[in-house]
């Protein structure tokens, strides 16, 4: 076993671990915490697969900014020292089912994928990944029409927020 | 000549063939070494910073007026230890009701987010720990993880102080993490590279120079970032006793402390880096090892300018500051960016680059201020008449309520 694999059965084991950590602890805050390390574990998977831009990006979006937004959502919104509830709801069957089921057909789809035993192939030295991601984004033959799109959904969901956020004049 | 032209790598490479003589195999040894490496970069650090203590505590106290720590050892000099050996032995408090591993772990992460900065910090030419391609964003990644633990100290810590102190610290960070982006994205923009160690390689003029305002966003920005007066408010002593760390005691306090400091060194070191370019100065293409005495004394530089603004400014209060950020900085910061990356497309290949640059950033100043001028002679008058109908001062000078 070479060393990527140790590394990666690792990360795979942390990720699994804190995840079912995520839907089955009683104290949201604690499983906002458990969902942090999950997406550490996803930036991690990413660092090892030499995608170091994604992988930080990983980091700074999601650990940085939407899990940081989840705490102050859950602080400002419950008594968060107390454990309130059950875990589970009644529909728990019901998203367990979903879950196998996605499983099972992204285990079909990928069935005949012959990725599983090659070894990615070494990047030459010198290679710049981000300059080739960046040219990527914006060149018409890759990603600039999805990138566009993503620009625009975000601009769309800023001017909402402002929408929302601004107090007309005169009304208080 | 070998070895001074680089003297870790050699120690390096000597250790990996000492570990291999003794029958490791050849990648073991190479990691074990890159421990030993770690290892070494982290105490040497944290020796600094036992010293950053004793400086913080002379700067303060000579801009106060008085002589500061002179009593244990020459200038004091071992009062730092003494320091160290009372928070040790006093007693481990736990405050009813606290979460214990959150608690336990919110100091030791914020002394981790501080260390890890390190990595990228290229200390001299050759010194570095790596030289990741994307050093930038990784600084900006790490720095969250320095707000995730100020929120799970005052969360875990079970009282309302720390709590508060927490909300006003992830608010500001938050914030402020808009223009620090922008004001490390100009430095990126006029090398064309995102390596800490890549953009150090690529001042051949200082980009103190090239962008003085960046310098004065970024130097906003992270004093702000690093929780420091004039933004402090997160622990706020008048108000909120002291914020997220009011329940910690003994060592624990002690590594909320030492973090504080070594960040600030470190931004002081990041200043140098992108700025004042790092290890650049005289002779180090002979010596390179010289350029850690170059970095050193670059990033002290800075961390005195941080300590003089500490000491000298009085703290904002939190909606003021919000609106600084939002209503100034990030849109001042976004049209910087555009300035510059214009600017330098245009002056790159004339023979007046340097001096171009900076002209055009005075004059982006000078045209800001202007602006900021007429707008706040406007609001004067438009007050100054509301008061003078007798009217209730109207809705945009008293703040959202």
């Amino acid at each position: 076993m070479t060393a990527m694999q140790i590394i990666f059965l690792i990360t795979a084991a942390v990720m699994l671990g804190s995840a079912f950590m995520v839907v089955t602890t009683k104290n949201l805050v604690h499983a906002a915490l458990w969902l942090i390390v999950t997406l550490f574990g996803a930036a991690v998977l990413f660092a090892t697969l030499n995608a170091g831009f994604i992988a930080v990006i990983q980091v700074v979006v999601y650990i940085g900014a939407i899990a940081i937004l989840f705490i102050f959502a859950v602080m400002l919104t419950r008594r968060t020292m107390s454990e309130t509830g059950a875990g589970l709801n009644p529909n728990w069957w019901l998203s367990a089912a979903i879950a196998v089921i996605l499983f099972g057909g992204l285990a079909w789809l990928l069935r005949g994928w012959d990725g599983f035993s090659k070894a990615a192939p070494a990047l030459p030295s010198g290679f710049d990944s981000v300059g080739a991601l960046s040219q990527a984004l914006v060149s018409p033959e890759a990603y600039v029409l999805p990138f566009e799109v993503a620009s625009v959904l975000l601009l769309a969901a800023l001017v909402g927020a402002v929408y929302i956020a601004f107090q007309k004049k005169g009304e208080e | 000549m070998d070895f001074w032209s680089n003297p870790v790598q050699a120690a390096g490479v000597w250790l990996t063939g000492v570990f291999a003589g003794w029958g490791m195999n050849a990648d073991a040894a190479g990691i074990l070494t890159a421990f030993i490496g770690i290892l070494a970069l982290i105490s040497v650090v944290m020796v600094l910073d036992i010293f950053l203590v004793w400086t913080e505590r002379k700067i303060v106290a000579r801009f106060q007026d008085r002589l500061g720590p002179n009593r244990v050892g020459p200038f004091g000099l071992i009062q730092p230890f003494a320091d160290i050996i009372k928070l040790i032995i006093k007693e481990n408090i736990y405050p009813i009701g606290v979460d214990k591993v959150v608690f336990n772990l919110a100091p030791v992460l914020m002394m981790m987010s501080v260390l890890l900065l390190w990595a990228v910090l290229p200390l001299a030419p050759v010194l570095f720990g790596v030289d990741l391609n994307v050093g930038v964003l990784y600084l900006i990644g790490v720095g969250s993880l320095g707000t995730l633990s100020i929120i799970m100290a005052g969360w875990s810590s079970n009282n309302k102080f720390a709590l508060l102190g927490s909300f006003r610290q992830v608010a500001v960070m938050i914030s402020y993490e808009i223009p620090m982006v922008v004001a490390l994205l100009i430095p990126t923009v006029l090398s064309g590279k995102m390596g800490v160690n890549e953009i150090v390689q690529a001042q051949e003029v200082w980009y103190i120079v090239l962008a003085p305002l960046a310098f004065l966003l970024f130097l906003i920005s992270a004093t702000a970032e690093l929780g420091r007066a004039p933004f402090d408010l997160t622990e706020a002593e008048s108000e909120l006793i002291a914020g997220h760390h009011i329940e910690y005691s003994g060592m624990k306090f002690g590594l909320f402390y030492a973090a504080e400091l070594l960040h600030t060194f470190t931004f002081g070191g990041l200043i140098a880096a992108f700025f004042f370019g790092g290890w650049r100065g005289p002779w180090v293409e002979q010596v390179p090892m010289l350029g850690l005495l170059w970095f050193f004394i670059k990033a002290t530089i800075g961390y005195w300018i941080f300590g003089w603004i500490k000491y000298t400014m009085p703290r904002i209060r939190i909606d003021k500051m919000l609106d600084l950020n939002w209503k100034f900085l990030v849109p001042f910061s976004f049209v910087l960016l555009m300035f510059i990356a214009l600017m330098n497309e245009l002056l790159r290949d004339t023979s007046f680059y340097a001096i171009g640059m900076f002209l055009s950033n005075i004059l982006f100043g000078w045209v800001t201020l202007e602006i900021l001028r007429r707008r706040a002679r406007g609001e004067r008058e438009k007050l100054e008449g509301a008061k003078h109908n007798d009217h209730v001062v109207t809705t945009s000078v008293v703040h959202s309520d």
